[in-house]
């Protein structure tokens, strides 16, 4: 189980976006994909499943390139948690996760005992089981990112990619879905805004500025202060973790405050 | 998950929805008895067993030369099944088109095939076009209109290999003007008489329905239905948004391509023998998902049956409220739907702007 992004370019609109992009994500590790806003974490993201074709570089999966598979076959390897629209459509959670089985199902068959046993154990899983018969549009932020991540493993695959899975969530959740995704025992490669978050829970993790990796490894030795300002332009103070010893960020005042 | 432990698993998921041939079952009752009483109702009322025995003595061969067999067999029980394919079609292109655009508000006629067909069938009407055709005349030239105006909107919307549904839903509203204006101007020049016939057209009407006009809709019907069947958990895939259907391996620029074709093809069948009848591709689909969900795997089965009842219904009333004459039923269903879709609006969250 690895995913490894080969010089991985893409173009949009002829403009490049993201360029050479090499990065490996081990097997059962948690890569974090770090940067500032429109610095190409989707992206990449998007090119490793299948929206955005990249003008240059492979994605190769398991070490078969990925849009060499079949679309089905890709399905069955990696899963999205992406930032999903609103619905128009009113699905209730189960569903949803019943949408994951998709790429394991043949156009007019129906839902197996055991399509219905995996979606039943992934709700459970993820802990959104009573959420079950629920409408997907009533539920929370964090309610709805576990209806997600069980529809992603509903899919059966080994590699997840969650765009910015705790974006909109409160303290609580956010632990906790990160807690949850780190816990699935899969490849997960996952574009992340919090930084000390991210220290918190990635095995490794890249740095991007301007559609290029400035910075990757462990988090101790990619998040300081001087990785930060060259990426983010932002004054930042880096401690340790008390807990864990990970780098965790305190932000700073760009005018500093009069007494 | 142990087997023994599915048992109540499955009594679960039993509650979570009422099973589908129940529903389909349930529908397909209420479309036989609506369809009888479409059947019987009329200026000469005719028994539920009369028309039965009716069609009973066609279907086996030993059919009696009666009044009561020409009226039923020769001029309603046609119309009645033809409103109720007609009323199918329209609500299957209906709910596809809405998942395929991701916009709730989306119908049938968005894609210019009603706008197209419209000026096909004026410029027959008015100028004579296909006059060689005889009674096929107005089928063929609507057709040939919705064809054009269809390819006008898919060349016109495409980006690269995508029909991207916001393009796609502004070039149909540009381009669909365009040709109402085209059929506006020849009604401007027309004579008044033939001008009243036109706008007797564009409202819809069953009122020349004959068993020859019925196999074309029909098996066009049967066919985007059993493609359509087919492709249901990729329509749910890609409700979730194109980006979502593509990570579950939906080739989606191709599904959007096949959706856009198959509905141009349903709608525009569906004006060519009835008429421009509005509301109906737009509110049914939602009625159809208040009841059974957004699966599309029962929306589209429950869809077909609820849809032809819907119609068969609003053409009943159409030639009974105001009988001897005959309403465009284009009135009713627009009389009908719009209340009901004010009223479903304001009952659901409906969401605008997604972006994919």
């Amino acid at each position: 189980m690895s995913l490894r992004l080969d010089g991985v370019s893409v173009d949009l609109a002829g403009r490049r976006i993201v360029s050479g992009i090499n990065l490996t994500v081990g097997d059962g590790q948690f890569v974090g994909l770090l940067g500032p806003n429109g610095s190409g974490k989707s992206t990449i993201l998007k090119a490793i499943y299948r929206v955005h074709r990249p003008s240059a570089g492979r994605v190769l999966v398991d070490g078969a390139d990925l849009l060499a598979l079949k679309p089905k076959d890709a399905a069955q390897r990696v899963a999205v948690v992406a930032q999903e629209p609103v619905s128009e459509f009113d699905f209730t959670v189960r569903e949803i996760v019943m949408i994951g089985r998709i790429p394991h199902q043949q156009a007019f068959s129906r839902d197996t005992e055991d399509d219905h046993a995996i979606v039943d154990g992934a709700m459970e899983r993820t802990g959104c089981g009573h959420l079950a018969h629920r409408s997907f549009n009533t539920l929370s932020g964090g309610e709805k990112q576990l209806a997600l991540i069980a529809r992603a493993l509903a899919q059966g695959a080994d590699h997840l990619v969650l765009d910015e899975p705790t974006n909109h969530l409160d303290i609580s959740h956010q632990v906790a879905i990160l807690e949850l995704v780190a816990g699935l025992g899969v490849s997960v490669l996952a574009a992340l805004h919090d930084l000390s978050l991210a220290a918190l829970f990635c095995g490794a993790v890249h740095v991007l500025a301007g559609g290029q990796i400035v910075a990757g490894g462990p988090p101790s030795a990619v998040i300081t202060p001087a990785t930060i300002r060259a990426a983010y332009g932002a004054d930042v103070l880096v401690i340790e973790h008390p807990d864990t010893g990970t780098p965790h960020l305190i932000p700073r005042r760009i005018q500093p405050k009069t007494p | 998950m142990h087997p023994d432990d599915r048992a109540p698993a499955r009594a679960a998921r039993r509650r979570d929805r009422t099973p589908l041939p129940v529903v389909l079952a349930a529908c397909t009752v209420l479309l036989l008895i609506t369809m009888t009483a479409g059947v019987g109702i009329g200026s000469v009322a005719l028994s539920p067993g009369a028309v039965w025995q009716v069609i009973a003595g066609h279907l086996s061969g030993h059919a009696e030369n009666t009044v009561a067999g020409t009226i039923v067999w020769q001029i309603r029980l046609p119309r009645v099944l033809l409103a109720a394919v007609v009323g199918a079609a329209l609500t299957t292109a209906g709910t596809v088109v809405q998942v395929m655009v991701r916009n709730a508000l989306a119908d049938p006629f968005l894609l210019g095939v009603s706008s197209g067909a419209s000026v096909g069938a004026t410029a027959v009407l008015l100028l004579g076009a296909f006059a060689s055709l005889g009674v096929w005349a107005i089928s063929v030239g609507s057709v040939l209109g919705a064809v054009v105006a269809m390819a006008a909107v898919f060349l016109v919307s495409r980006r690269g290999r995508q029909l991207a549904p916001t393009q796609l839903i502004l070039c149909g509203v540009v381009l669909s003007a365009m040709f109402e204006s085209v059929t506006s101007y020849l009604i401007f020049r027309g004579n008044p008489q033939a001008t009243q016939s036109v706008l007797f057209w564009l409202m819809g009407s069953f009122g020349l329905a004959s068993w020859n006009q019925l196999p074309i809709p029909a098996i066009a019907l049967a066919a985007v239905m059993i493609y359509r069947l087919g492709q249901g958990r990729a329509l749910n895939a890609l409700a979730m948004g194109a980006e979502p259907a593509a990570s579950l391996g939906v080739d989606v620029a191709r599904l959007r391509r096949n959706l856009f074709f198959a509905t141009s093809l349903l709608a525009g069948v569906a004006v060519a023998v009835s008429g421009v009848i509005g509301f109906v591709g737009l509110v049914v689909p939602h009625i159809v998902r208040l009841m059974v969900g957004s699966d599309h795997r029962r929306v589209l089965p429950v869809g077909v049956v609820f849809g032809a009842w819907f119609m068969v219904v609003g053409d009943l009333l159409a030639r009974t409220i105001v009988a001897p004459q005959e309403m465009p039923i284009g009135v009713i269903t627009a009389f009908i739907g719009a209340p009901t879709l004010i009223v479903l609006i304001r009952r659901r969250p409906y969401a605008y702007g997604t972006t994919s």
